[in-house]
C-alpha cells in the first residue's frame, strides 16, 4: 500500500530573479545584461519600440512586415546568405512584431556569440528590404490570412477583436494586417517605417546567458555602432469599445462539429494599479486548470477539452476574454455557465481556499518560468516595454501574496463588465442560433463566413 | 552539481540510476542552480498496445489518471501540484505515455507521492461517472484538435497510409468516437493492471534535490507497489527498409491551402542510421537556410511554408516526413511535381558538406538550449531509459550528431529517398472553400 500520509513541504530555498544590469550606451541604445553561467548558451534580444500599434492608419501590418523582412538582405549580404551565415553558426533566429514592440531574437552557443552578434548588428543596421523579399513576405502573409478562413480558433480570435473595438482602434484589426491593408503595402512603406522607428532612443538590447556584462557591453557597442539617434514617433492609441451594449455574433460555419466561443470586453492596460488583484481574480475565474470556468465546463459537464479566461496585457487596454471550444449542441449551455461564473465572482467573496490556490500557484511557479536564457530575456523585455520598475521581479511574489479576497472581489466588480459582454461564436448557426437567442446575451447578429 | 560543457567539450549532465525490487527503474540528475525539481514518469505503453476495437484507449486512460486514486480526490492531483507552485501534464504517443510535474524543490515529496498513489492504487477511485465525463472531454479534444482543425487528421491518416493493416502503429492514437464510446470500466481495470506497473515504468528526477533524500522518498512511496504480472508482447513490428512502391492518398478537406506531407520509412530512433536521417531531415526542412525553404519558399515561391521531422519511433521503423504548404496560387499538381523534383534531385546528387554542417550546428544549439529546463532533462532521461535502458545516452547526443558525416547522410538518402519509398498524403481544398477576393489579392501581390 502506498502511504495515505500526505507529505509536507520541506523548508523553502530562496530564489532570486537573475541579477541584471541596465545602462544607456553612448549611442543612445539601452543595454540590459543578465549574466547566467549555467550553460554555454546566450540569448540576444533586440526590442524596438516599433510594434503594430505604431502602424500608420491605412498601413496596418507594416510594423510586422518590417520586422519580418529586416533580416532579408543587408548592404553586404542577401537574405539567403544571411540565413546561411547565421545557421552555419548554429544560431536560431526569430524576428517579428507584436502590439507593443518589434523584436529580433537570437539564441546561440557562447563560442559563436561574437560572430553571431556582429552579423545581427550588421543585418539590422543596414537592411535593404529587397523588393522581391518584401513582396514574398506579403504573399506569405496573405496565404496566412486565407488559412484563417478554415481555422476556427484563429478566426474566432480575429472576429472577437473586430467586434470588440471601435473601427478606429488599431486593436480592431489583425496585428499583422488585413488582406486589404497588406496588399497595399510597398517596399517604400517598409523602408520609411524602418527609418522613422528603428532609432537608438527606441531600442533596447538584452543579453541573457553565459557572458559577463563587460564583454556583452563591448560586443554590443561594436555591433550596433551604426544605429541612428532619435526616437520613434509617438502614435496615440485609440482602444475604446465598439459598443457598450451586450451583443452576440455568430460567424456561420455550416456543419462545424464544435463552436469556438469567445466572450469578453475591453480590459485593462498593463500598468494599471489593479494589475495584481486582477491577475489573482482571473486565476480563480479561468486562469488555471483548477479555475472555476475550466472545472465547470470541462470537469463537471464534459462540454469541452478546455476553457480559460485571460486579460491580454498590452500598453493600451487589451481584451479580457473567455475562450473555449464546445460541442455544437451544448453551445448555449456552455455560454450560460460562463455568464454564471462571471456573475458569481462579482457577487460574492471567493473562498480562502480558492484565494490560496491562485496565490500559491502564482507565487510558487515563479522560478519555473525563468529556466532558460530566452525566458529570462523575454522577462527583461517586459520590464522595458511596459516601463516597469527595476525591482518588479523581486517584489512580484510579495505583490501576489498581498492580494486579499476583498481585493479580488473589488477587482471583479471593477474590471468585469457582464453588461457590456461581446460574444462571438464561430460555429454552425443552424444548430446554435435558437438556443443562444434564449440567453440574455444581447442583440444577435449572424454573419456568413 | 551543475552542468558543464561547451562547444569544444562535451556537455554532460550527471546521471545516477537504481532499481527498486518491484522493477521500477529510477534515474536521477542533480543540478542546484535553481530551487526547482522535475519529476517525470514514462510508462512503456502507448496506442500501439491497444486491442482492436479499443482505439484511443491509451490516451483516454491518460485522462483517467488525473481523476484521483486511493488517497487523492478527482482533479486533486492538479490542484495539489498547482497549489505547490508547480506545473504538470501528461501526454500519449504511439509507444509510451508520460506524466510530469515541475515543482519548487521543497515539494519533491508531494510530486513523488502523487505519482506513487496513482501507480499503486488507481482503481479504488475509478467510477463510471468519471469515465463518462472524461470520455466526453476526449471526444471534445478530438473535435478540437482533429476534426475541426485544418490538417488535424494528418497523424491518423499518415499512420494509416504508411503502416500495413494490423501493424501496431497503424491505428489512430486519439481513437474513433465509436471506440471511445465502447470503452468500459472493466477495460480500464484490465489496462491498468497490465501496463501501469512499476516494472513497466521509468521514474526520472532532475533538478535541485539531494540524491540520498530522493532515494529514500522513492523507496518509501514506490517500494510497496506490486510488480506486474507480465504483459502481452507486441506483435513483430519490423518492416522492410522501403515501402516497395509509391503510396499516395488525397484528402479533400476543409482547408484553404493545399499541403503535401511526404513520408519515407527511415531507421528506428536511436540507431546509428537514425542520426543520419535526423540530420537529413534538418538539411531538408529545418529553418530558412534549409534546402526546401531556399528553393520552394524563397526562390521558386511555390510554397508558403516547409518543414521536415521524424516521428522518433524506437520500434520497427521510424518515419521521416517532409511537410510543404502551397501558396494559394500554386496548383495541387505543381505542388506535388515541385516537391518530387526536389526529392529526386537530392536522391540523385546527395547533399553537400556545408548543408550537413549547418544542420548539425542548429541541432546542437537546440539540444543545449532545451537542456536548460529541468523538465526536458527529466523527460530525455526517461526516454533513453525506457527505450534503451541507458539514460546516460542523454549525454551522447551532441557527439552522435557531430559524428554524422556527409557521406553517411548521402548513403541514407540514397537508400531511403528513392521512388520506392515515398508516401504522399496530399490535402486539397474542397471546392468553394477559398475566398476569391483574398486569392486574387494574394496572386496580385506575387
Amino acid at each position: 500500500m502506498v502511504t495515505a500520509l500526505r507529505p509536507k513541504p520541506g523548508p523553502t530555498r530562496s530564489y532570486h530573479f537573475p541579477g541584471f544590469h541596465d545602462e544607456l550606451l553612448p549611442s543612445g541604445i539601452r543595454l540590459v545584461t543578465a549574466p547566467i553561467a549555467k550553460l554555454p548558451v546566450v540569448t540576444v534580444l533586440v526590442v524596438v519600440d516599433a510594434g503594430s500599434t505604431n502602424d500608420p492608419a491605412g498601413k496596418e501590418g507594416v510594423a510586422a512586415l518590417t520586422a519580418g523582412t529586416l533580416l532579408e538582405g543587408s548592404e553586404r549580404f542577401d537574405g539567403a546568405e544571411l540565413a546561411e551565415k547565421f545557421e552555419q553558426l548554429g544560431t536560431s533566429v526569430e524576428s517579428g512584431a507584436d502590439w507593443d514592440s518589434a523584436f529580433i531574437k537570437i539564441t546561440v552557443l557562447s563560442g559563436q556569440l561574437e560572430e553571431a552578434t556582429r552579423l545581427l548588428g550588421e543585418a539590422v543596421s543596414s537592411p535593404v528590404f529587397p523588393e522581391r523579399e518584401v513582396e514574398r513576405a506579403k504573399a506569405e502573409r496573405l496565404a496566412e490570412i486565407l488559412q484563417l478562413e478554415t481555422e476556427p480558433r484563429g478566426l474566432a480570435d480575429e472576429k472577437f477583436s473586430e467586434f470588440l473595438y471601435t473601427q478606429e482602434s488599431r486593436y480592431s484589426k489583425p496585428d499583422e494586417g488585413s488582406a486589404e491593408s497588406v496588399s497595399a503595402l510597398s517596399r517604400k512603406d517598409v523602408e520609411e517605417f524602418y527609418r522613422s522607428s528603428y532609432r537608438a532612443g527606441s531600442t533596447t538590447v538584452i543579453i541573457a546567458g553565459d557572458i559577463p556584462t563587460d564583454e556583452a557591453r563591448a560586443l554590443i557597442r561594436r555591433a550596433f555602432q551604426r544605429w541612428p539617434l532619435g526616437r520613434a514617433p509617438d502614435r496615440p492609441l485609440i482602444a475604446v469599445a465598439r459598443t457598450t451594449r451586450k451583443s452576440i455574433h455568430i460567424v456561420d460555419k455550416p456543419e462545424a462539429p464544435q463552436s469556438e466561443l469567445r466572450a469578453g470586453h475591453v480590459g485593462l492596460p498593463r500598468k494599471h494599479p489593479d494589475f495584481f488583484p486582477t491577475l489573482v481574480m482571473n486565476a480563480v475565474l479561468g486562469g488555471l486548470f483548477g479555475s472555476r470556468i475550466n472545472l465547470n465546463l470541462r470537469e463537471a459537464h464534459g462540454y469541452t477539452y478546455g476553457a480559460s479566461s485571460l486579460y491580454d496585457w498590452r500598453r493600451g487596454p487589451g481584451p479580457f476574454v473567455v475562450s473555449t471550444a464546445v460541442q455544437s449542441e451544448v453551445t448555449a449551455l456552455a455560454l450560460r455557465e460562463i455568464l454564471l461564473e462571471i456573475d458569481r465572482i462579482r457577487a460574492e467573496r471567493i473562498s480562502e481556499e480558492e484565494l490560496s490556490l491562485a496565490r500559491d500557484y502564482l507565487d510558487g511557479v515563479f522560478p519555473i518560468r525563468y529556466e532558460t536564457t530566452a525566458a529570462i530575456a523575454s522577462a527583461l523585455a517586459t520590464l522595458v516595454i511596459y516601463d516597469l520598475p527595476a525591482d518588479y521581479y523581486d517584489s512580484y511574489r510579495k505583490n501576489v501574496r498581498d492580494v486579499s479576497a476583498d481585493a479580488v472581489l473589488q477587482a471583479a466588480r471593477s474590471h468585469l463588465h457582464p453588461d457590456e459582454l461581446q460574444t462571438i461564436v464561430v460555429g454552425d448557426a443552424r444548430v446554435i442560433r435558437a438556443s443562444v437567442s434564449d440567453l440574455s446575451v444581447g442583440d444577435l447578429h449572424v454573419h456568413s463566413s | 552539481m551543475g552542468l558543464h560543457g561547451g562547444q569544444f567539450t562535451t556537455m554532460r549532465i550527471p546521471v545516477e540510476t537504481f532499481h527498486l525490487d518491484n522493477g521500477l527503474f529510477v534515474t536521477l540528475s542533480e543540478d542546484h542552480t535553481t530551487p526547482i525539481v522535475a519529476v517525470n514518469l514514462w510508462y512503456h505503453v502507448g496506442s500501439a498496445n491497444e486491442k482492436t476495437g479499443r482505439t484511443g484507449f491509451a490516451h483516454l486512460f491518460e485522462h483517467m489518471l488525473f481523476q484521483g486514486s486511493a488517497h487523492v480526490g478527482s482533479n486533486e492531483h492538479f490542484e495539489l501540484i498547482q497549489r505547490a507552485g508547480g506545473t504538470l501534464n501528461g501526454s500519449t504517443w504511439l509507444e509510451r505515455t508520460n506524466y510530469f510535474e515541475t515543482v519548487p524543490s521543497n515539494e519533491l515529496a508531494l510530486a513523488l507521492w502523487l505519482e506513487a498513489d496513482r501507480m499503486g492504487e488507481l482503481l479504488p477511485a475509478m467510477t463510471q461517472e468519471k469515465l463518462d465525463t472524461q470520455r466526453d472531454v476526449v471526444k471534445n479534444e478530438r473535435r478540437w484538435a482533429v476534426d475541426n482543425q485544418p490538417y488535424g487528421t494528418m497523424l491518423e491518416k499518415m499512420q494509416e497510409l504508411v503502416f500495413p493493416p494490423s501493424h501496431p502503429f497503424q491505428h489512430s492514437l486519439i481513437g474513433s468516437l465509436e471506440d471511445l464510446s465502447a470503452a468500459s470500466l472493466d477495460d480500464i481495470a484490465q489496462f491498468f493492471a497490465m501496463y501501469y506497473t512499476p516494472d513497466n515504468a521509468v521514474l526520472s528526477i532532475a533538478g535541485d534535490f539531494d540524491s540520498t533524500d530522493a532515494r529514500k522518498l522513492v523507496t518509501e512511496y514506490f517500494g510497496p507497489i506490486r510488480i506486474g504480472e507480465g504483459r502481452p508482447m507486441l506483435p513483430p513490428m519490423n518492416l522492410p527498409p522501403v515501402f516497395g512502391n509509391r503510396l499516395r492518398e488525397v484528402v479533400y478537406d476543409n482547408v484553404s491551402l493545399a499541403r503535401l506531407f511526404m513520408a519515407f520509412r527511415s531507421p528506428v530512433f536511436g540507431s546509428e542510421k537514425y542520426y543520419a536521417a535526423s540530420v537529413a531531415s534538418a538539411v531538408l526542412g529545418m529553418r530558412k537556410g534549409s534546402r526546401l525553404h531556399r528553393s520552394l519558399v524563397r526562390e521558386r515561391q511555390i510554397a508558403a511554408d516547409v518543414g521536415a521531422f521524424t516521428f522518433d519511433l524506437a520500434k520497427g521503423t521510424d518515419i521521416l516526413v517532409v511537410d510543404v504548404t502551397a501558396r494559394p496560387e500554386t496548383s495541387v499538381a505543381k505542388l506535388e511535381e515541385e516537391v518530387e523534383r526536389e526529392i529526386d534531385l537530392i536522391h540523385r546528387e546527395g547533399v553537400k558538406e556545408p548543408e550537413v554542417k549547418r544542420a548539425i550546428a542548429l541541432i546542437e544549439t537546440d539540444l543545449l538550449a532545451s537542456l536548460q529546463s529541468a523538465g526536458e532533462r527529466a523527460d530525455r532521461l526517461s526516454m533513453f531509459a525506457t527505450y534503451f535502458k541507458r539514460p546516460e545516452l542523454v549525454n551522447e547526443q551532441a557527439d552522435r550528431y557531430r559524428s554524422v558525416t556527409t557521406q553517411r547522410v548521402n548513403e541514407l538518402i540514397s537508400e531511403r529517398f528513392g521512388e520506392d519509398n515515398r508516401a504522399s498524403l496530399l490535402y486539397v481544398p474542397k471546392e468553394g472553400v477559398e475566398s476569391e477576393s483574398v486569392r486574387a489579392a494574394a496572386a496580385g501581390a506575387d
